[in-house]
């Protein structure tokens, strides 16, 4: 019988015919149905319709994270919203989140691809995977789970948080494969062992597949050395699907690319050219059989390089080294993406405090501790103590709902914020190369 | 009524020395100083002779400081004189966001209230009413 993860090992001309006669009918439907396409394509002096090699899409203009959000809502979409079955939404202040629709086929290839990181575990029906990603509209908690059923698992949907319970069910239930943020998982190996536990002999972990934020090899090591397992990396963007665009195989030797779902290229982010393998540069993705909302030359800003070399397991499809950065002023802090143009944006709505601002990001029992300082205004009342601390509250909790993520205000002195050169180092990160 | 000098600060070292030092350096005189702190920052609450160059001088060495008003009462240096004008000021339901004592000769002690400006009228009549001597800013400024 042929299986899903046949297609792993496909010969890669076979897998590049596959890819061209997909992103023909990529760029044709994105022309047809998606107004933004047509205008651009248009613009750029694109002609959907001439696509004959894979070289040919190298003509084709890029699409950026802002061109997303200037479409919210649902202005991406290639099909009509009956056919659409669910959204996720990266984070964002509302009018700034970008928005994925998934068809069902969609979300068939989403579960496909994050099944991948199963498979490469060797894993299927007799694993257990407790996945401890949040559900909601991030894509880190659905996509681990559409990936982990289609690979036949016991899928645990525990999602994030609530640490004690999750080391109680990693030992109770036997969980054999574990998904959620690096971080996040160390955590759970510290709070286990200072509870008591011994996760080599308590737990039944062989896997993790970890993604959503980077870190180190000597991060990974620690965490196989902590839970006795083996860490996979995983990559994904909510813009192209979500979790599962590339993951790495037990070789742990870079990620494959799921070639049969995304063409990616590398770029050089100040030129636009295209980079040859091995070159480190800009991630650029186009979808081959996305049809809720297709992207073509979606600019990823991540940095990596496509590995020349085939993996020793075999596989086909190509890897991307693990990533090197960004190429703009993003920020990953527990998952979560943040830009710093989100944080001034709710500042701005409070008088009381300067525009002058730091971020200050640090590393408490391995998740991220961030701290917002700001300088408060002359005209604010700081002589009541009572509204420096409700003023550090608000702006706290309006940042929270803007970004969902928790960030501890502290109001400094006027100019104790360094200016270099007259501007602001406006991020601190303090988290260090053992991220 | 009288004009406080407020600070804010970071909880930091060498910051109250360096706030201590550029008043000494601009030649003005402390009657009081307080602090009320948390862990990150503190706000420093200062009674001198004068509070409006104060608050230029700390401005211009980059101090973010600013003046309060607040109430001054003498009160006679003797065991239940503070318990009488808090009393006194207890049954008009005023709220007192904080207070502080100090003393500059050994006959009288000097109260420092914080009240919201629009309890003060009634805060003051009460105090007046007890026989309290409210005091103006000029009796502070030497």
């Amino acid at each position: 019988m042929k299986k899903p993860q046949d297609i792993l090992a496909m010969p890669h001309d076979q897998l590049e015919a596959l890819q061209l006669a997909g992103i023909k009918k990529t760029v044709a439907a994105c022309y047809e149905n998606v107004p933004f396409y047509h205008d651009l394509f248009d613009a750029a002096g694109f002609d959907p319709y001439a696509v004959e090699t894979l070289d040919d899409l190298k003509a084709a203009p890029f699409t950026t994270k802002q061109d997303l959000r200037d479409n919210y809502p649902y202005g991406f979409f290639a099909v009509p919203k009956r056919e659409i079955r669910e959204i996720h939404m990266s984070s964002g202040t509302t009018g700034i989140a970008t928005v994925g629709g998934y068809t069902e086929h969609d979300l068939d290839i989403w579960g496909d691809c994050f099944a991948r990181g199963i498979w490469y575990a060797d894993g299927g029906e007799d694993d257990i995977a407790q996945i401890c990603y949040g559900y909601g509209l991030f894509t880190g908690g659905l996509g681990a789970h559409y990936g982990c059923e289609k690979a036949g698992c016991m899928t645990i949907p525990i999602s994030a948080g609530n640490t004690e319970r999750q080391i109680r069910v990693l030992r109770e239930m036997g969980s054999t494969i574990l998904c959620c943020t690096p971080s996040y998982a160390m955590y759970i190996a510290d709070t286990a062992l200072a509870m008591g536990l011994d996760p080599k002999r308590d737990f039944s972990l062989r896997a993790g597949i970890h993604g959503a934020e980077a870190f180190s090899d000597n991060f990974r090591a620690e965490l196989e050395e902590k839970l006795d397992y083996k860490v996979l990396d995983i990559y994904g963007l909510t813009e192209t699907m979500g979790p599962g665009v590339a993951i790495e195989c037990m070789e742990q030797q870079g990620l494959h690319l799921a070639e049969d779902h995304f063409f990616a290229e590398i770029i050089d982010p100040d030129t636009g050219e295209v980079l040859p393998d091995g070159a480190w540069g800009e991630l650029v993705l186009t979808t081959i059989d996305r049809e809720a909302t297709p992207v073509v030359r979606y600019r990823t800003r991540d940095i990596t390089r496509i590995i020349p070399d085939a993996c020793p397991c075999g596989r086909t499809h190509r890897r991307i080294d693990r990533l090197h950065g960004r190429t703009d002023d993003m920020l990953i802090i527990r998952g979560v993406n943040v830009f710093p143009s989100q944080i001034e944006d709710v500042m701005k709505t409070f008088p009381q405090i300067a525009s002058w601002y730091q971020i200050e990001l640090a590393r408490k029992n391995h998740l991220d501790a961030v701290t917002l300082k700001v300088e408060v205004n002359p005209d604010f009342d700081f002589d009541q103590m009572s509204a420096i601390e409700k003023l550090q509250k608000d702006i706290s909790s309006r940042l929270k709902t803007a970004l969902s993520v928790g960030i501890r205000v502290r109001l400094v002195e006027p100019r104790s914020i360094p200016r270099s050169e007259g501007k602001a180092k406006r991020v601190i990160d303090l988290r260090g190369d053992d991220a | 009524m009288i004009m406080q000098l407020t600070v804010f600060l970071e909880n930091s070292e060498g910051r109250l020395a360096a706030l201590c030092r550029t008043l000494a350096d601009a030649n003005i005189n402390m009657s009081a100083l307080t602090i009320a702190e948390t862990s990150d920052y503190g706000v420093v609450r200062i009674i001198c002779n004068d509070v409006f160059r104060a608050v230029d001088v700390l401005e211009d060495a980059g101090f973010r400081a600013a003046k309060t008003k607040v109430l001054a009462v003498e009160l006679p240096d003797r065991p239940g004189a503070l318990a009488e004008l808090l009393e006194a000021l207890d049954s008009t339901k005023v709220n007192i966001e904080y207070g502080y004592c100090f003393q500059t000769n050994g006959e009288v002690a000097i109260h420092v209230l914080k009240i919201k400006p629009e309890d003060r009228p009634i805060a003051e009549e009460a105090i007046a009413g007890a026989g309290f001597k409210l005091l103006h800013w000029n009796d502070i400024a030497g």
